[in-house]
């Protein structure tokens, strides 16, 4: 198509007096990045495609009539660029003051306050009074569903939900709207989220980089169920959650945080702490026979994996017609509902009706998982409420625990026992790999040398393999990302599908980077959580999920064998077409 | 000496504006029958020695456009004519539209033929609906006599026009915005580079001209590029369709060779005729609201591209507002800044938030309340609009004002002292006391 940059080729320019060399087609920001510059921006994020409206990364480019947006320009050959001038200071900190003008500035008591990026800017620019008037218009919070809040009149139209929504995750909910004063983000026709093709995946919330959307915040309902002295509290805790709540503490992303998180929930007052890894490794059990029944009994193929709640609302209401390919298994949040208002009622003799579980998440899409009607095989909602990982940081800071000072300690039983197979589900290509180290033993009756399958590790959207088992090929394929599921769902529909089994993550890179995960997530963050995800498996006793004795015990003791009539009751569901949007 | 010269505006109410029997009898189409005898080069060439500059308000050359798309080896191509006359104060491509269509088509279609594209769009701002019927009519019509369509004169090029039209948004004015508004998206301008000659329309190379442009494109096949050249001033070629609207006399389109002065094109009798209702002028507005104001010690600027840019002037669309006394600067800011608040697409911030705040301080000005400081972040504001939007609407909004503070500064220090010379602020408050 158009000239192409060859990044083989390095260009030679000059910032800020600076000689840099960078490869053909560096954006401004990024060469200049690299010479230790940095470059304000707002609506520029490393992930997402370029928009260049904040216009706050300006720089100014010898013999250009105007500044540029460093985030779309490309530097050039023998360019002389300034990042720090008088004009350019004036340019940059009139934009931040337009932005101000229209924004509420109630920091105070906003969600971000803290943790964003327009009041680092304001602070970096050191903006004391606003010169203009305030145009700003207070705006209803719009919170019609169990996910997602927005808050519009906090919105400062950069774009980053937007081509998050679009591109990344192709469901295009949201999109800009109107012109001038009335630009802004909306749904269709400006109805609620609820009456949208939204997914509550939280995308939108992750690369917001103000207060205008963020989740529904349902700490207060944990702090009540927390000091009700009638009610035994139990906490699940979602695989990505521990590599991830460091970060809001400011350790670096990656640390690996299982002890000390699981301390500080006790600390909180949660009766047990629990780890939804064993309905992780439930799941596979139950999951991994699934497969092989289709496979064995003609059943539909590829099956596809459920785990992922923003991933059934995409295909309930976009490919309502593949639901017969979903595995009719519970996602491991729900499974373990389920079994602690039955098995652990049953067990500890605490009634059901006593019992509120928490369910620790990375995920927003959670929050409306739990509260769907199918969700109540216990005869209560298996799950009260949904915390995600950042509402945890919040719960934490809020009881003054000094979080650094924390000791790891363990989880309890019986669920808080699992294996490395049921952690590796925090990533894409998790919930495939401990499959497949289940379904090999499944089929040959013979533990695998190698448990490790690297082709469906990683962040790539789209990855794909071939095994064997049992002599047979098994063609299997892992997306995450919706805009990736989509693909293969249009391979399933015009009949070029060759799969038996598709994993599929609705957040890039899976729950790691799910909506619910500290901010400032990026594709470098995110390679750091994985290693941290793999690093905790590599390092477990046991690696695959039918070894997990406490698996074994629930199925002596209560479900009878895997697919059972009981299973089905309690850890199968099944979905149906949605129309929402 | 006549300072009016009809090359391209001949034929307005003169013929009948859908018939190709008249076109073809006023020496239309012979253009057309010429270029297919030549080489696309050969007519680039052509349309470089004609220093044909962009009529749209660019006023970039077209023959430096025409052989940049030219260079680029990607089909299909498409031609896209910018019909969204939407400055205010122009009506020029619409005289073109309305009365000559054909014209418009025949340069459409030679451009066609030169980058070998099959599809031409002409995209018609939404208020000119009616208009929309007769060139559909002459479309329809030149269709009919072998002039579009497949095998165009058995030459074995084909080529097609398309009608497309916005819903009255300025901003599609904008080449790149006009763009996605054909492709069915929102009308806000695209991030260049690419430029569109690379990504274009469908994401394929194409050429945006504006509709006087495309209809010079005959004239200068037919009299040769030195010939058209010769027409106006060594920078700029050929004539200008002018819109002169105000308080001047004669109001409407005129052609007008580049060359003449802008004291001409107030007071000649064949073209404004001077001043109309007796009150002296005090200054004009060229090009459309983007454009910049002008002082009456500027009237003997020559009326050519690069004169006009070096007194600080310009082109532009071609529209010359002429205000006289009764008008006061602040009050007429204050109806610029209102309709490019409007007109923001709303996308990138100094445009959206920027336009706001300009009419807050000029409305504090026309009640006496503005200050030095008003003052000082206002032409702060300017400054940074002007050299940060996104797009050209909000690197142009301030033009005016900007142009005006230049001319008028007195008039704005007046009115930090309450007073205004033209006597239409403060008025409604002293008639209260």
């Amino acid at each position: 198509m158009h000239h192409t940059f060859d990044p083989n080729k390095t260009i030679t320019a000059t910032i800020d007096g600076l000689t840099v060399s960078v490869p053909e087609g560096t954006t401004i920001l990024e060469a200049a990045k690299k010479a230790g510059i940095i470059i304000p921006t707002l609506c520029h994020h490393p992930d997402l495609g370029v928009r260049a409206v904040c216009r706050i990364c300006l720089v100014a480019v010898k013999g250009q009539r105007r500044f540029k947006t460093s985030c779309n320009t490309v530097l050039c050959d023998g360019d002389v660029v300034n990042t720090n001038t008088p004009e350019i200071r004036e340019a940059r900190k009139t934009v931040l003051e337009l932005i101000l003008s229209n924004h509420p500035q109630d920091c105070l008591k906003c969600e971000r306050n803290g943790n964003c990026e327009l009041q680092d800017l304001a602070k970096q620019y050191n903006v004391l009074e606003i010169p203009f008037a305030s145009t700003h218009q207070a705006l209803p919070i719009e919170e019609d569903n169990p996910a997602i809040v927005r808050d519009m009149s906090k919105c400062i139209k950069c774009g980053r939900c937007v081509e998050s929504c679009q591109v990344v995750q192709e469901v295009a909910a949201i999109n800009t709207s109107c012109r001038s004063t009335k630009y802004g983000v909306t749904t269709a026709f400006n109805k609620p989220l609820s009456a949208s093709t939204c997914v509550y995946c939280g995308q939108c919330i992750a690369v917001c980089p103000v207060g205008a959307l963020y989740e529904k915040d349902d700490t207060e309902k944990v702090w009540t169920a927390l000091s009700n002295p009638d009610m035994h509290v139990v906490v699940q805790t979602a695989p990505a959650v521990r590599v991830a709540l460091g970060e809001e503490f400011g350790l670096a992303p990656g640390s690996i945080e299982t002890g000390k998180m699981v301390a500080a929930l006790r600390r909180l007052g949660f009766d047990k702490i629990f780890d939804t890894n064993f309905t992780a490794d439930l799941t596979i059990v139950e999951e991994g026979n699934e497969l092989l029944d289709r496979i064995e009994n003609g059943g539909k193929l590829p099956v596809l994996t459920s785990c992922s709640p923003g991933w059934i609302n995409y295909i309930e209401q976009f490919y309502p017609e593949l639901i017969p390919h979903v595995s009719s298994c519970k996602s491991p949040q729900q499974m373990f509902g389920a079994l602690a208002k039955t098995y652990y009622a049953k067990k500890s003799g605490i009634p059901a009706e006593k019992i509120y579980v928490v369910s620790l998440m990375p995920c927003t899409a959670k929050k409306y998982e739990c509260t769907r009607p199918e969700m109540r095989s216990s005869g209560y909602q298996d799950v009260d409420t949904v915390l995600t990982t950042r509402e945890l940081g919040k719960m934490i800071k809020l009881a003054g625990i000094n979080y650094e000072k924390l000791e790891n300690e363990d989880y309890d039983a019986p669920f808080g026992i699992s294996t490395g197979a049921a952690v590796i589900f925090g990533a894409s290509g998790g919930v495939m790999e401990a499959a497949l180290r289940t379904a090999h033993e499944l089929v040959t009756g013979e533990s695998l040398a190698n448990l490790d399958f690297i082709p469906v590790r990683g962040l790539e959207g789209i990855k794909e393999a071939e095994v064997e088992l049992a002599g047979k090929k098994l063609k299997i394929a892992v997306a995450s990302s919706l805009s990736k599921a989509k693909v293969l769902m249009e391979m399933i529909k015009n009949g070029t599908c060759c799969y038996h089994f598709i994993e599929i993550m609705a957040c890039p890179g899976g729950c790691i980077g799910g909506g619910g995960q500290p901010f400032g997530t990026t594709s470098e963050v995110l390679q750091k959580r994985l290693a941290a995800v793999y690093e905790i498996d590599k390092n477990s006793e046991l690696r695959m999920s039918h070894k997990n004795p406490a698996i074994n015990t629930l199925y002596e003791e209560f479900l009878g064998k895997p697919l059972s009539h009981k299973a089905h009751e309690l850890l199968h569901t099944s979905y149906q077409q949605q129309d929402r949007g | 000496m006549s300072k009016i010269v009809k090359l391209i505006s001949a034929n307005c109410g003169k013929i009948r504006p859908d018939s190709v029997e008249d076109y073809l009898n006023s020496g239309g189409y012979a253009a057309l029958k010429k270029a297919f005898t030549m080489e696309p080069l050969q007519i680039i060439e052509e349309v470089k020695k004609a220093k044909l500059l962009g009529r749209g308000g660019a006023a970039y050359p077209a023959g430096s456009k025409w052989e940049q798309l030219y260079e680029i080896e990607e089909f299909p191509k498409y031609i896209v004519c910018n019909a969204d006359e939407g400055e205010p104060g122009t009506f020029k491509d619409k005289l073109l539209m309305e009365q000559d269509p054909l014209r418009v088509i025949e340069g459409m279609t030679i451009a066609g033929y030169v980058f070998n594209s099959h599809d031409g769009y002409i995209y018609i701002r939404g208020e000119y609906r009616g208009l929309q019927k007769i060139f559909q009519a002459a479309i329809d019509n030149a269709k009919k006599e072998g002039f579009l369509g497949e095998n165009i004169l058995n030459t074995g090029f084909s080529y097609n026009i398309h009608i497309m039209t916005g819903a009255g948004a300025y901003v599609c004015g904008e080449n790149s915005a006009l763009l996605n508004s054909i492709e069915g998206k929102a009308g806000r301008p695209r991030i260049k580079p690419p430029h569109l000659a690379e990504v274009g329309l469908f994401l394929m190379p194409t050429l945006v001209n504006n509709v006087e442009s495309f209809a010079n494109i005959p004239t200068i096949v037919n009299e040769g590029g030195e010939k058209y050249l010769s027409y106006g001033t060594a920078d700029s070629g050929g004539t200008k369709l002018i819109c002169l609207s105000g308080h001047i006399k004669n109001r409407g389109v005129f052609e007008v060779p580049f060359g003449v002065t802008l004291r001409d094109i107030i007071d000649d009798p064949e073209l404004g005729g001077g001043m109309a209702g007796g009150r002296k002028l005090k200054f004009f507005h060229l090009g459309g609201q983007s454009g910049p104001c002008g002082s009456p010690e500027q009237l003997d600027t020559v009326y050519c591209c690069r004169a006009m840019r070096n007194a600080g002037l310009s082109v532009g669309s071609g529209a010359v507002v002429v205000l006289d006394e009764s008008v006061c600067v602040i009050d007429y800011l204050k109806k610029v800044t209102e309709f490019f608040i409007h007109e923001s697409c709303g996308k990138c911030v100094p445009c959206r938030e920027g336009n706001k705040q300009l009419y807050l301080i000029l409305d504090k000005l026309s009640k006496g309340e503005a200050t030095e400081n008003d003052l000082a972040l206002m032409k702060r504001l300017s400054r940074v609009m002007a050299k940060s939007s996104f797009c050209g609407l909000g690197q142009a909004a301030s033009t005016a004002l900007d142009s005006c503070l230049k001319h008028f500064s007195s008039e704005f220090e007046a009115h930090l002292n309450k007073q205004c010379p033209a006597g239409v602020c403060f008025t409604k408050k002293e008639s209260g006391e």
